[in-house]
């Protein structure tokens, strides 16, 4: 039982990362119908980003939690503005072009992305040292960190925050009308523009927080962390109904857990004819059979031309 | 293996070079080796030595030259009859730039100019090519100091080495869990590449045969860095040692997670985690983790401290890592001349596979395919954020080997030839 609870713990902390990550691709896909195939390696430069600022600040002699916020900050504004310049660059002048051109650019950016990253990093795994040895604690025989505990509830805060966004502020609006009919949209006064910039820079903004978990969580980043950790944030958000916020959130939380139950249990559901390596496999294969009964992803809109 | 770290263990292997060179090496004659020259001239006995003396590997690729040198100045010294004749030996050293196609071209040069026998190469990557050639012209190779475990799986009969091979760790790595640590439940995991889950399963095997009890053999990638989930499904079968076959950049957030998971097992690896960089990402959780290096550290040799004193003393320099295996090569070569009575690689070659000798880095007998047996293992710990060698595995002495062995030995070759004086 303990060891269960435990495999819950590590696919939910799991699944809040995948679902922030999963963000960024959903809230893009649902206004430009494009898939942002950079968003993992703007996720992995949140990562790489907060690390460095960690490192830079804890030697500067900064408290730990001082340092970590001011990361955190730095990795967010750093982040959002590759976004928004992304966009900017990339996709923008591509707008009325054929849907293939922008996903091609969005597969070159995503390599420029990692290829600068190796410039400036290297290719070497990049370790952030032990500064913080979180405190855990015992619940129900399995161990909890408090960085867990720390994941799971500002995962939960953004995505709540995100949610409250999208349906009460003016902003959140005119991103609902953007999404709806973007033309419209653009007739009745909204700036399509800044809309969309804007969901770039909030994507990506989330997308720096994922990465500061990940280096904190698993203390060790490299320049292509971003294309598998994108991978299954863009498994997640067509899981969940890609182009719905909340979709990506149950869809991360789902992929996570299915995960981490998968390589807990896979070998002895399938009487040792598939071991922990096939943990991905059983991912996949979920997604898969979900695509089959609701080709709209679990909370997908019913549009015919989406997901 | 290890796709970084040290440099000695660079072992591209070119199999397309070894086709290539192949059609090369046949078009070559071999006249005759003229070794049995009329009775008043001394024999001239040519020893081939190839290694990386340009480049970012020179200063281990001269180390094996000097190695192989002084046991030549020695053997001049000693005086050797080789039959009925006393014998003069010559060094020949090549520089193949740790380069698979210089390899080749040196190896040639060294068929050529009639060597009786080769020391090298160094790197794998340059040790299989060669061996194509050597073979193809009867001259023994031996390697002191290529790892790959194909290097002797060509099924060359001239194809030997005096270093352990990366698939003798997993057994000795499982014979020290069990008899020395008394490990009696195990968790394996592997990488899921050549090297790791190679290195896994024959950890493993060996230790199901000592009587251990495997309760988990999980698998992940040489890519990922979450392991909680099959760390977690560890833990519900309580191991009292976990070994990994794999390298840092995964075995560093392992430990890291173990600890996070409050796994109270030990932590095993063989060379691919035993490296500065394993202690940088695990942090203080790597503190106890143990994990293997092919050879023995250079003091803890059997002839170590004289070997090194006379090296010294020799060359002005210290000896780097690989001498003490290039000068153990040329005394196992010429004592299988000794025993042959002669320098013709036709007439030794079969003396060299009953070897039996006490060398520098210990007793030194091949198996059938030419690898080093019982090879020692040094088992480091990290202690205080630094590796610290915690226990050799000696090698078994020469008599156990050679009772374990099916080849029948040959009378009085069995007699390991002194070398120390």
């Amino acid at each position: 039982m303990d060891i269960f609870v435990q495999q819950l713990i590590n696919g939910l902390v799991l699944g809040s990362i995948y679902a922030l990550v999963a963000l960024g691709y959903t809230m893009v896909y649902g206004i430009l119908g494009l898939i942002n195939f950079a968003h993992g390696d703007v996720t992995m430069i949140g990562a790489l980003v907060s690390a460095t600022l960690i490192q830079l600040l804890h030697a500067a002699g900064l408290p730990v939690p001082v340092s970590l916020l001011l990361a955190g900050g730095g990795a967010v504004i750093v982040c959002a503005s590759l976004g928004f310049s992304i966009e900017r660059i990339a996709y923008r002048p591509l707008r009325n072009a054929p849907r293939l051109a922008p996903l091609i650019t969005a597969i070159g950016v995503s390599i420029l992305i990692q290829y600068s990253a190796a410039l400036i990093w290297g290719k070497q795994y990049i370790a952030l040292p032990a500064i913080i040895t979180p405190p855990s604690i015992e619940f129900a025989g399995a161990q909890i960190n408090h960085l867990q505990i720390a994941i799971v509830i500002l995962a939960a805060c953004i995505m709540g925050g995100l949610i409250w966004f999208i349906h009460h502020s003016r902003m959140g609006r005119a991103m609902r009308a953007t999404e709806q009919n973007p033309a419209v949209a653009s007739l009745m006064g909204v700036d399509t523009h800044a809309v969309i910039a804007m969901t770039f820079l909030l994507g990506s903004a989330i997308g720096a927080i994922a990465g500061l978990m990940v280096i904190l969580y698993y203390g060790i980043g490299h320049y292509f962390m971003g294309f598998m950790l994108g991978l299954k944030a863009f498994t997640a958000a067509v899981l969940g109904g890609i182009g719905n916020v909340g979709g990506a959130v149950i869809g991360g939380l789902l992929l996570g857990i299915i995960e981490s139950l998968a390589a807990g249990y896979i070998e002895q559901l399938s009487g040792g004819l598939f071991g922990s390596n096939y943990r991905d496999i059983f991912a996949f294969l979920v997604l898969i059979l979900v695509l089959l009964l609701r080709p709209q992803g679990l909370l997908g809109q019913r549009s015919g031309d989406r997901a | 293996m290890t796709l970084h770290s040290k440099p000695i263990m660079i072992r591209t292997i070119m199999s397309s070079l070894v086709l290539s060179v192949g059609l090369l090496g046949c078009g070559k004659e071999q006249p005759p080796a003229k070794v049995e020259a009329p009775a008043p001239q001394p024999l001239i006995i040519k020893i081939g030595s190839a290694s990386p003396l340009t480049g970012p590997q020179a200063h281990i690729g001269i180390d094996i030259r000097n190695g192989v040198q002084l046991a030549i100045e020695d053997l001049n010294a000693a005086g050797i009859m080789i039959g009925d004749q006393k014998a003069t030996f010559e060094l020949v050293a090549e520089d193949d730039e740790a380069n698979p196609t210089k390899a080749t071209t040196v190896a040639q040069k060294l068929v050529d100019a009639k060597v009786a026998a080769v020391v090298g190469h160094f790197n794998s990557g340059a040790s299989i090519p060669a061996s194509k050639i050597y073979a193809d012209a009867g001259i023994p190779q031996i390697s002191p100091g290529s790892t790959n475990p194909d290097y002797t799986l060509k099924g060359y009969p001239t194809t030997f080495r005096v270093v352990a091979h990366d698939g003798q760790q997993g057994p000795t790595l499982a014979r020290f869990a069990i008899n020395t640590l008394k490990s009696r439940s195990i968790a394996v995991i592997d990488d899921s590449t050549a090297y790791g889950q190679g290195l896994a399963d024959n950890f493993e095997a060996t230790a199901k045969e000592l009587g251990a009890k495997i309760v988990a053999h999980e698998h992940t990638t040489d890519k990922d860095t979450d392991f909680k989930a099959i760390l977690t499904k560890i833990k519900g079968k309580k191991p009292d040692l976990i070994f990994f076959g794999g390298i840092d950049p995964q075995a560093g957030p392992m430990i890291k997670q173990m600890q996070d998971l409050r796994i109270k097992a030990r932590f095993m690896g063989g060379d691919g985690v035993q490296t500065p960089n394993f202690i940088k990402l695990g942090g203080a959780a790597s503190e106890g983790a143990m994990a293997s290096i092919p050879g023995l550290p250079k003091d803890k040799m059997p002839g170590g401290n004289e070997f090194l004193a006379k090296f010294k003393t020799r060359f002005n320099q210290d000896v780097e890592l690989f001498a003490p295996m290039g000068y153990d090569a040329v005394q196992v070569l010429v004592a299988a001349m000794k025993r042959a009575g002669s320098a013709d690689p036709a007439k030794y070659l079969p003396e060299l596979k009953n070897t039996q000798h006490q060398g520098v880095i210990g007793p030194i007998a091949f198996d059938e395919k030419g690898d080093l047996k019982n090879a020692p293992i040094t088992i480091y710990v990290v202690k205080a954020g630094q590796w610290e060698p915690l226990e050799v595995i000696q090698p078994e002495p020469v008599a156990a080997a050679a009772e374990s062995s099916p080849a029948p030995a040959a009378p009085g070759a069995t007699a390991p030839t002194a070398v120390k004086k």
